[in-house]
């Protein structure tokens, strides 16, 4: 029913959480307590925190594998509560950290899955899951008919990627997605999703329960602590620089300002000049670094300056100073 | 094999069972082990008439069987509390001697294929119920959640995730209810002369042995070949356990 009409919609939703709260019969403590939350459309929003944070079951709230108690969740201004669940699960794409493919479907039809469920037509399927394979990195001529079993943990992950956004939905789930994976494979999926969310521009709630992943991921991070209660909602490096709290703060870690170092690169920073334009007495490095690596790299050498190479040349000086003071002022002010 | 003059040879143990004339020759006359002469001279009148019944009395028991092995299944699979007492019920008859559940049929149904089908439909309850059941419960929880997750409905869940991902053991589970009927249906014979049970109680009763033998190894081979047939029916429904895994 109106399965086509609803193809118009490839834009992004935004999410509401509205003072949500979920208790489960028989347990006094809610498992979210009273969450407001607003996702703006197209960002990626992660949700971290301990075990028993209720972070997974605010997500799933969303498309209602987990119904809410009180409260509502609103996707571009409507309630998920007044849709019908079947129709509202098939408009979000979900993605589970065991990624959960059909092993008796090829990775074809494991694609495919939503659009059949819609009623799109042959052709149109074929396209969209080649479409769909080129995107996620897969091969869209030998990987169609293999079946999940053939491939390795990482290609699988990228199949459930695939599958979750065949039917372009305006919104993606992801409970810890990239959880299961070798580390190596992890960070290069993550990269991609990145790389691929640019593109994409889908409203995303990703939850983890490792804040790396959060700061390196999250457009906005929504920091929850036992019992389901929100404890920092804000951008990653806005929480580094200002932990809410004490358990916020011991939950980002002593090392919070080199993880604000690691969010920005040399290109994004101002740069000293250099003294009698003279730089061959710096070590150089390349203006893709991060300040974090930047920093490793002035210990490793023993120097208080880097000379910034942007495009074959040298942009200017970075130095140890430079990018304490780039951490100073929050520091201050929370004092 | 002794006695090889025609002057010595002793009068026929069953001369009912000479050729299909009647006249007695031969390893028949002589009671042999396994006389190949029998067996070629009554595949048309008995052994393939027989073989017939016997496959359709196991075709309808298996069938039926899993019709309500397969409803009490999804029952259970639905509603939790329904596998302990189908479980305990199927388990109960499957205890029963089939003599004397055959029996124990009779003052109801008669001797008539309809006791027979009782009886052999209430031993493939057991087994069926316990294999599809089992199916259906090894489904990965993930991949469930998935299916739910994207927006399947619970019928569409069970169609095309569910059922399919059980169906090896569903199939291996038919094919043991396959198998135990052949050979429980020759008991049948006790109540109605159907299936390859007959000649052999015949055999037995006259101590003919070709006849018993040689329905014997029928029913042995009966039971191979359905098995082989369904396992290369599960085999061709199922690329996706064949499929090479990743190395």
């Amino acid at each position: 029913m109106g399965s086509e009409g609803h193809q118009a919609e490839s834009s992004a939703a935004e999410i509401v959480f509205r003072d949500v709260t979920k208790r489960y019969p028989g347990r006094s403590a809610a498992a979210v307590d009273n969450l407001s939350l607003r996702i703006p459309a197209g960002e990626i929003c992660v949700l971290v925190g301990p075990s028993g944070g209720g972070k997974t079951t605010a997500m799933k709230m969303v498309n209602r594998l987990i119904e809410i108690t009180e409260g509502d969740i609103l996707m571009d201004g409507q309630s998920v509560r007044s849709l019908e669940v079947i129709e509202l699960r098939r408009r979000i794409g979900y993605v589970i950290q065991h990624v959960g493919l059909f092993p008796h479907m090829s990775i074809a039809d494991n694609i495919a899955t939503v659009p059949r469920l819609l009623g799109w037509s042959k052709s149109r399927i074929k396209s969209r899951v080649g479409e769909l394979l080129e995107l996620v990195g897969l091969d869209p001529v030998h990987d169609p008919g293999r079946y999940p079993r053939q491939l390795s943990g990482g290609q699988q992950q990228r199949v459930g990627l695939a599958r979750a956004m065949a039917a372009d939905p305006a919104v993606m789930l992801m409970d810890e997605p990239f959880g299961a994976l070798d580390p190596i494979t992890r960070e290069r999926l993550q990269q991609e999703f990145l790389r691929l969310h640019a593109e994409i521009r889908k409203t995303v709630i990703f939850v983890t329960h490792d804040i790396d992943e959060a700061i390196k991921m999250g457009d906005r991070i929504a920091i929850l602590r036992e019992g389901g209660i929100l404890a920092q909602y804000d951008t990653p490096d806005a929480i580094l620089a200002n932990p809410a709290d004490e358990f916020v703060a011991r939950f980002v870690g002593a090392d919070r300002s080199l993880k604000r170092l690691a969010l920005r690169r040399l290109s994004d920073i101002e740069l000293l000049a250099v003294p009698n334009g003279d730089h061959s007495l710096y070590p150089t490095v390349a203006a893709s670094t991060t300040l974090r690596d930047a920093l490793a790299l002035m210990l490793e050498e023993g120097r208080r300056e880097l000379a910034v190479v942007d495009d074959g040349r040298v942009s200017g000086l970075c130095s140890v100073e430079h990018l304490a003071a780039l951490l100073a002022p929050e520091e201050q002010q929370e004092r | 094999m002794i006695f090889t003059s025609a002057a010595s040879a002793p009068p026929p143990v069953i001369p009912n069972y000479g050729g299909p004339q009647g006249g007695a020759h031969g390893c028949i006359a002589q009671n042999g082990t396994f006389c190949w002469d029998w067996v070629k001279g009554h595949w048309g009148d008995i052994l393939q008439p027989r073989l017939l019944e016997h496959l359709e009395m196991t075709a309808i028991a298996v069938g039926i069987g899993f019709a309500i092995a397969f409803l009490a299944a999804l029952l259970a699979h639905r509603k939790h509390w329904f596998e302990g007492p189908f479980g305990a019920f199927s388990a109960f008859l499957y205890t029963i001697p089939s003599l004397a559940l055959f029996q124990l049929l009779v003052p109801f149904t008669g001797l008539t294929m309809l006791t027979i089908e009782i009886g052999l439909v209430g031993y493939t309850l057991l087994i069926l119920f316990r294999n599809i059941l089992a199916g259906l419960h090894g489904v990965p929880e993930d991949v469930l959640e998935a299916a739910r997750g994207m927006g399947l409905t619970r019928r569409q869940v069970l169609f095309r995730v569910e059922l399919p991902l059980a169906f090896p053991a569903i199939s291996a589970g038919v094919r043991i209810a396959v198998v135990t009927t052949i050979s429980l249906a020759t008991v049948a014979a006790y109540i109605t002369p159907l299936g390859l049970g007959q000649p052999i109680f015949n055999g037995l009763q006259t101590d003919f042995t070709t006849e018993f033998v040689a329905t014997g190894a029928l029913a042995v081979a009966l039971a191979l070949a359905a098995d082989t047939a369904l396992v290369a029916l599960q085999w061709a429904f199922t690329p996706w356990v064949r499929a090479r895994r990743a190395t």
